[in-house]
């Protein structure tokens, strides 16, 4: 380790001088490289998560239709998406990527804490995504992403696509879980001298908490699929009742790692979305420190709600009520979140940017998908929503609006940072409002979908429910040709001829990676920044 | 338990003609199901339903009025704070005031939604002094149900595929045994299943628990109405999961008790011996694969 970091220092010393292709990429130890490979390998994989959607949304445009040959396939299809979007999309991009790509330059570290392992975090990732694609192929793990035994089961499931599947898991899970080992350390103990914790950047806030949260909540994932594995191989019956096992039990792990995994999701996008709102308004953050503290609120709450997924699991009604109790609390913090942002914007000076563009739809979208959750939360109402498309809206509201608002509100706000190249303004205008059109047209009338009953995971339905469905799939294309735009200003973007300064934002921006030059060199802050 | 719900299993294809006939004088003008562009929750006909549409309208309310505030705050930030507006940005960033409102504000807002929120939970919990007991056991893919206060008599109930849909069916909702249960008796609801999870959910009489192998989960139902109610399963359950719907049709108590004696009737008289465990069928039954299923 030592000699890697003299080694590192060596090359810095030569200004400009880059290691060779197979170094630079395949065994690339510097933050910014793998940062620029998460955000490569989140882009390819939303082509396979967003490939899946469009099929799912063809499938479902009319009743009884069958471009999906059989529910088997429908529910691997099903599957898929679901962990592909998580685990290979969402994550990858706004922790892998933007995590990688700033938390040091925000902190003023040269580098990651452990750069190898940074490495390697990365390269699990690629054979994690190849497995869960060879499981896909095989048509073998139709469990839906929350695996539960005992469909998941060898006797219900007993091809070796589902093991795939669970493999994928567990490298998906170490791959962040080491990531998370590395964001603490570097956090903790590399930020430049001056910078105290309550003066870190809010996305660097955003990223301990969840690393945090990734901390405590994988183990717990890798010891149920570890058991689910030992069910279907080795014999034994942790969730099998006729070995004494318990099918609920898979729940309750699940989902303790399945709840914080939405605010694992959620809490980067959260920072981006502030330091983009304080740019644009050139103002700085309303209430940082209630702003910081609302995410660790967010955080810790957040491990004590899971079983609200499991109201109708035949839990004890007192625990129900718990539940209940301990769901609604989140809405407090996160209502202080969108009021700080709005609190931000108050007085500023606001550019329409289209980063700003993003960050207002994430606010509004955010909203929708915050109030149904309080919905949600109330076990007797969920009675009758549970696992109805009005839950496939309400997450869809807050992660494929909320999340990937806050991906593409960083790639615009970040892109020129990363390259040094402007991005086309009027396509990326496009781009925004094909897409913000496209989700609420495909999500929004999943709300009346499910008050009126559709079930989830269903390949075909009764033919009530057709008219809602054709306008979901409607706007499903439409926000499936928005990707085509998005690519096509990327093309331009990376084809650029004009190059970008440091700070290509203007005085709003004051963050410290707007103090390295646009792309920042092969290694910054060889001289630690002071802060004040 | 397991046990039980394959004992009368053989029984299906029997009831299935003759009480396809018998529902057919009973059949009421109400059915109901989900209806084209549908936007809110279907109507109520059980108390439980109607006081989560209550407590659903409420919430309703609250959360619409929250989320055209906040838009129209961005609007009116957006209009009145624009740089071209006001191009010299005010330097707060903090008021301690109204911090605190924005905390304690939504808190109180979450209290008045809880306090129902409570209630409806408790009640819907269980029924304590049931009329009758229904055993709702599910497999991939149909549903039995078990009245064990009417002498142990079992049925059960699978869809009506889409080749055989008659002009006025609905497709995926129909079966060829509903469960039928008498209008306003209090009725608990145990369920469980043979293999793997599923869902017994009927919209319009509030009524959802998972089915789950090795458990037994308890809910209750009220009936207000004789109709039929249409409901499907809700937890993916395999290949299938969209081809297992549940219909209940909710007879007068006489009608109920008519119905339930013929039914008997036709399972005592029926020619083929109920099957004892460790019977070759059950075996054999218990052999198959998933692979066999499919």
């Amino acid at each position: 380790m030592a000699s890697a970091t003299t080694h590192d220092h060596a090359h810095g010393e030569h200004h400009g001088h880059y290691p060779g292709f197979a170094a630079r990429w395949l065994f690339s130890t510097n933050h910014k490289d793998i940062g620029t490979l998460y955000l490569i390998f989140a882009a390819v994989a939303s082509l396979i998560g967003g490939g899946l959607s469009m099929i799912m949304r063809a499938q479902l445009m009319y009743p009884g239709q069958h471009i999906v040959e059989n529910g088997q396939i429908w529910n691997t299809i099903v599957t898929a998406h679901g962990l592909i979007m998580i685990f290979f999309v969402v994550m990858p991009a706004l922790i892998g990527g933007f995590g990688n790509w700033f938390v040091p330059l925000m902190i003023g570290a040269p580098d990651m804490a452990f750069p190898r392992l940074n490495n390697i975090s990365f390269w699990l990732l690629v054979p994690a995504l190849a497995l869960v694609c060879t499981g896909l192929l095989m048509g073998e793990s139709g469990s839906g992403w929350t695996l539960y035994p005992p469909l998941s089961n060898a006797m219900y499931e007993p091809g070796p696509g589902m093991d795939f599947t669970l493999f994928a898991l567990h490298l998906a899970g170490i791959s962040s879980l080491l990531g998370a080992i590395n964001f603490i350390t570097t956090i903790f103990n590399m930020r430049a001298p001056g910078m105290t914790l309550h003066k870190m950047p809010l996305f660097v806030w955003g990223m301990l908490v969840t690393a945090f949260l990734l901390l405590l909540s994988i183990p717990v994932l890798a010891g149920a699929i570890t058991m689910l594995i030992t069910d279907r191989n080795f014999g034994t019956t942790f969730f099998d009742p006729q070995g004494g096992g318990d099918p609920v039990l898979f729940q309750h792990l699940f989902w303790f790692f399945g709840h914080p995994e939405v605010y694992i999701m959620i809490l980067p996008a959260f920072g981006i979305i502030s330091h983009i709102v304080s740019t644009f308004s050139r103002k700085p953050v309303f209430g940082y420190l209630g702003m910081a503290y609302a995410m660790v609120a967010i955080g810790v709450v957040g491990f004590v709600v899971w079983a609200h997924h499991m109201f109708v699991s035949g839990m004890d009604v007192d625990t129900r009520a718990y539940f209940m109790a301990a769901t609604l609390v989140i809405a407090v913090p996160t209502g202080v979140k969108i009021f700080s942002w709005i609190a931000t914007m108050w007085g500023g000076a606001i550019e329409m940017t289209v980063p700003m563009l993003w960050a207002v739809g994430f606010i509004f979208v955010f909203t929708i998908g915050g109030v149904t959750g309080v919905v949600l939360a109330n076990a007797g109402i969920d009675q009758i929503v549970h696992n109805t498309y009005y839950v496939i809206a309400h997450f869809h509201y807050v992660l494929s609006l909320g999340a990937v608002f806050g991906i593409f509100a960083g790639i615009y706000y970040w892109i020129g940072k990363m390259t040094g190249r402007p991005f086309p303004e009027f396509w990326a205008r496009v781009h925004f409002w094909m897409f913000f059109v496209g989700v609420n047209l495909t999500f929004f009338p999943m709300h009346f979908l499910g008050l009126a009953g559709m079930p989830r995971r269903y390949p075909d339905y009764p033919e009530a429910f057709a008219g809602w469905n054709y306008v979901s799939s409607i706007g499903a294309y439409i926000a499936g040709l928005s990707a085509l735009v998005f690519f096509y200003v990327m093309f331009r973007t990376f084809t650029s001829k004009e190059r970008l300064g440091e700070n290509y934002w203007g005085e709003g921006a004051t963050t410290l990676e707007w103090t390295v030059s646009s792309p920042p060199p092969f290694h910054t802050y060889e001289e630690l920044p002071l802060i004040r | 338990m397991r046990f039980l719900g394959r004992r009368f299993a053989v029984f299906a294809s029997l009831l299935t003609g003759a009480m396809g006939g018998a529902m057919g004088l009973a059949r009421s003008a109400l059915a109901q199901a989900p209806k084209p562009w549908e936007m809110d929750m279907q109507p109520g006909f059980s108390p439980v339903k109607r006081d989560i549409i209550g407590l659903h309208d409420f919430v309703l309310v609250i959360i619409t009025l929250i989320t055209l505030l906040v838009g129209a705050l961005l609007v009116w930030v957006l209009y009145r704070y624009n740089a071209k507006r006001n191009p010299e940005p005010s330097r707060t960033s903090h008021n301690t005031l109204i911090e605190v409102l924005w905390t304690v504000l939504p808190i109180l807002i979450l209290v008045i939604i809880a306090i129902p929120s409570f209630r409806l939970v408790y009640y819907e919990d269980r029924t304590h002094d049931p009329a009758l007991t229904i055993k709702v056991t599910a497999h991939q893919w149909y549903w039995e149900y078990g009245y064990p206060d009417q002498g142990g008599l079992d049925i059960e109930s699978r869809i009506i595929p889409d080749s055989q849909i008659k002009p006025g069916q609905m497709r995926l909702l129909e079966v060829d045994n509903p469960l039928v249960v008498p209008v306003g008796k209090d009725i608990r609801i145990l369920t469980t299943s043979t293999d793997v999870i599923h869902s017994f959910f009927i919209p319009s009489l509030g009524v959802q628990r998972y089915a789950i192998p090795g458990r037994s989960i308890e809910t209750w139902v009220r009936v207000e109405k004789p109709g039929r109610y249409y409901g499907e399963c809700n937890q993916v359950c395999g290949m299938n999961h969209s081809q297992m719907p549940i219909v209940v049709e909710a007879l007068s108590e006489a009608d109920f008790k008519a119905w339930a004696a013929k039914a008997k009737a036709q399972e005592q008289t029926s020619e083929i011996a109920p099957a004892k465990p460790g019977d070759d069928r059950l075996a054999a039954a218990d052999g198959l694969t998933n692979e066999a299923r499919r």
